[in-house]
């Protein structure tokens, strides 16, 4: 009797928030689906209006039309779409790899120091340059990741990881603060704000065809490393018996992650915190595998991008409200709140 | 098809002349020792001996100063990756687990080794886990999260994922250490067939009567060298356990097996030889 109630409990327990995987990546699909169609009838504040607007306007000048859905809203949508499923997967790969969930690219210095190197390709490069941005960016990424590795690691303490990036990311921030003490002219200052900012705001298709290549090599690097995300919940050593080589599984996580971020924030500036929260609300919905964790989380990751950015468009303000700003705003509470819950339950 | 893997599977391990440092010190010092299927051995030794480092070192997690680690007489690298890993199973001391998985799922991991990159678990993975749950006796708990169980309940689900690998060569560091005293005796039993069942294992312990009960072979570790190596009646002498354990120890018999007792602090423990 007592081997039932508690089968019948383990049941329950089972499932209580985890969902159908296929269900959940086909209800994303549809989200994000449903976003992009919005995203693309979504104008700046009131000024170009919603979709009445867009047909109004097809109507009369279907030429302007056409202009402002595929070299305004489009290369915005679908930068959106790439940048978010980019930074959700990163952030699920480096939980999964370093055993610890408050793991996230902008956290742990990738970002910024994605934004260091392309303010660094922008600062010494000259104008026409502009397509080696990304590689800046992914040579911050990844000088910033492997020093994370070395720094903090090993150590599954949550502290020392937390730490290290606060390390790396006053770094970036210094040497940032110098590029932009020493911006030769004030527009340049206000491009490298761009990078430090965020947002998907006035950017061209050339944007997408610079960054997109270059993210989909690290979401390939990335999820190449799901089964063994899935052995590492076992620790390092008993994934390394199971048949892993956990120096290429490590080498693919960092170089994937450099990819995708580095590309990501060259072309975008840093957004914050989209890396930390989707793979966050996903994990109980895929019963906390950290395999399983990597599509969803892609998706996700789109979606609420995507999201925040129209919300960023809807919201009619004289300047534009950038999206890095608006994640950083919600994310750090949610950061906090976060820290706060796990030095409770893990000392 | 189950039985030709298997056939194709190493399962005699040969250390020869192994040397592990750490920090200029010889924490593991000229091992040679050749372990064969069929028999249940004991690593044994106070704290410190070596135990641990040892085991680590035949699973390949840590590099060798001098020496080799053997699979059926071919160096243990020369091996491809997969066949080693679904060869050999190793049980870390290190239990900690941190994602709340389902017992379920965990012990599922342990068929990773035999999944290829793209495969998903079929109907005889199914089978082999479900007899793992059985064994270790933690099917009751295979919906629980991993995180909510006790020490010993982990243990015993991580022996589980162990099992559910199908290793020919099993290697468990402290496996009963934190179990009650049925679980410690239903694990031994559950080591103690598969040894006699055709494949190598070997058992970092403590508890000296169940070694000596249990086991097949014992081989005493002491400050990184084998300094005995034999049946339990052979090794667990009063004169090594005062010499390598430093306890006085009470050992008697009941219906004809050994049992230890350690009673006292042997007062002879810090004078040099």
């Amino acid at each position: 009797m007592h081997r039932e109630t508690s089968d019948a409990m383990a049941g329950a327990r089972r499932g209580h928030r985890e969902i159908n995987t296929i269900a959940l990546m086909a209800g994303l699909v549809a989200l994000l689906f449903a976003l992009v169609f919005l995203s693309l009838f979504t104008g700046r504040g009131t000024v170009t209006g919603g979709l009445g607007d867009v047909f109004s306007l097809w109507q009369r000048d279907p030429d302007t039309a056409w202009l402002i859905l595929s070299e305004v809203r489009l290369p915005r949508t679908v930068l959106a779409v790439l940048v978010g499923a980019s930074l959700g997967l990163s952030g699920a790969v480096l939980q999964g790899l370093l055993r610890n969930p408050l793991a996230e690219p902008a956290l742990l210095g990738a970002s910024s120091s994605a934004a260091l190197g392309a303010v660094t390709v922008f600062y010494f490069g000259v104008g026409g340059m502009s397509y080696l941005l990304p590689f800046g960016g992914m040579a911050g990424t990844l000088i910033a990741t492997a020093l994370l590795l070395i720094l903090g690691g090993r150590s599954q303490d949550t502290l020392t990881l937390i730490l290290a990036g606060v390390a790396i990311n006053s770094l970036t921030a210094a040497l940032t603060s110098l590029a932009l003490n020493f911006a030769p002219s004030p527009y340049a200052a206000l491009e490298i704000v761009f990078w430090i900012l965020g947002s998907f705001a006035d950017r061209t298709l050339d944007h997408v065809y610079m960054s997109a290549p270059l993210m989909i090599i690290g979401w390939g690097l990335l999820i190449s490393t799901r089964r063994a995300l899935e052995a590492l919940t076992l620790g390092e050593d008993t994934a390394a018996t199971m048949g892993f080589n956990l120096m290429s599984v490590k080498l693919r996580a960092i170089v994937g992650t450099a990819f995708c971020v580095g590309a990501a924030v060259a072309v975008t500036g840093v957004v914050s915190f989209v890396g930390l929260v989707v793979p966050h609300i996903l994990r109980p919905l895929v019963g906390y595998r950290p395999g399983r964790l990597l599509l969803p989380s892609t998706l996700g990751g789109a979606v609420l991008m995507l999201a925040a950015d129209i919300g960023v468009r809807a919201i009619s303000t004289s300047m534009e409200l950038k999206v890095g700003v608006v994640t950083a705003l919600i994310g750090a509470p949610f950061f906090l709140h976060l820290l706060v819950v796990l030095r409770r339950t893990r000392p | 098809m189950t039985q030709l893997k298997s056939q194709l599977m190493p399962s005699k391990l040969h250390l020869e002349n192994v040397t592990v440092r750490y920090d200029g010190t010889d924490v593991v010092s000229h091992v040679s020792l050749d372990f064969t299927p069929g028999v249940l051995v004991g690593l044994i030794g106070a704290n410190g001996a070596g135990k641990t480092t040892l085991l680590r070192a035949t699973a390949g997690l840590t590099p060798l100063e001098t020496g080799e680690v053997r699979l059926d007489g071919k160096p243990s690298s020369s091996w491809p990756r997969a066949v080693r890993a679904r060869a050999l199973g190793y049980l870390a001391q290190d239990r900690s687990v941190l994602w709340p998985l389902t017992v379920e799922r965990l012990v599922a991991l342990g068929r990773l080794p035999h999944l290829g990159p793209w495969d998903t678990p079929g109907l005889e993975d199914a089978v082999v886990v479900d007899r793992a749950l059985t064994d270790a006796d933690v099917a009751h708990l295979a919906g629980r999260a991993v995180t909510s169980l006790s020490g010993g309940e982990l243990t015993r689900v991580l022996i589980a994922r162990l099992l559910a690998g199908e290793p020919s060569i099993l290697l468990a560091d402290e496996p009963v250490s934190g179990l009650d005293p049925a679980h410690r005796l239903q694990v031994l039993q559950i080591f103690r067939k598969l040894a006699h069942t055709g494949r190598s294992v070997v058992v970092v312990m403590h508890d000296l009567t169940l070694a000596a009960r249990f086991c097949d072979r014992l081989v005493l570790m002491a400050e990184g060298h084998v300094v005995a190596d034999g049946s339990p009646r052979a090794v667990l002498t009063p004169k090594t356990l005062s010499r390598f354990y430093g306890v006085n120890a009470q050992i008697t018999e009941h219906n004809g097996e050994l049992m230890i007792v350690p009673w006292g602090l042997d007062k002879n423990l810090n004078t040099p030889d």
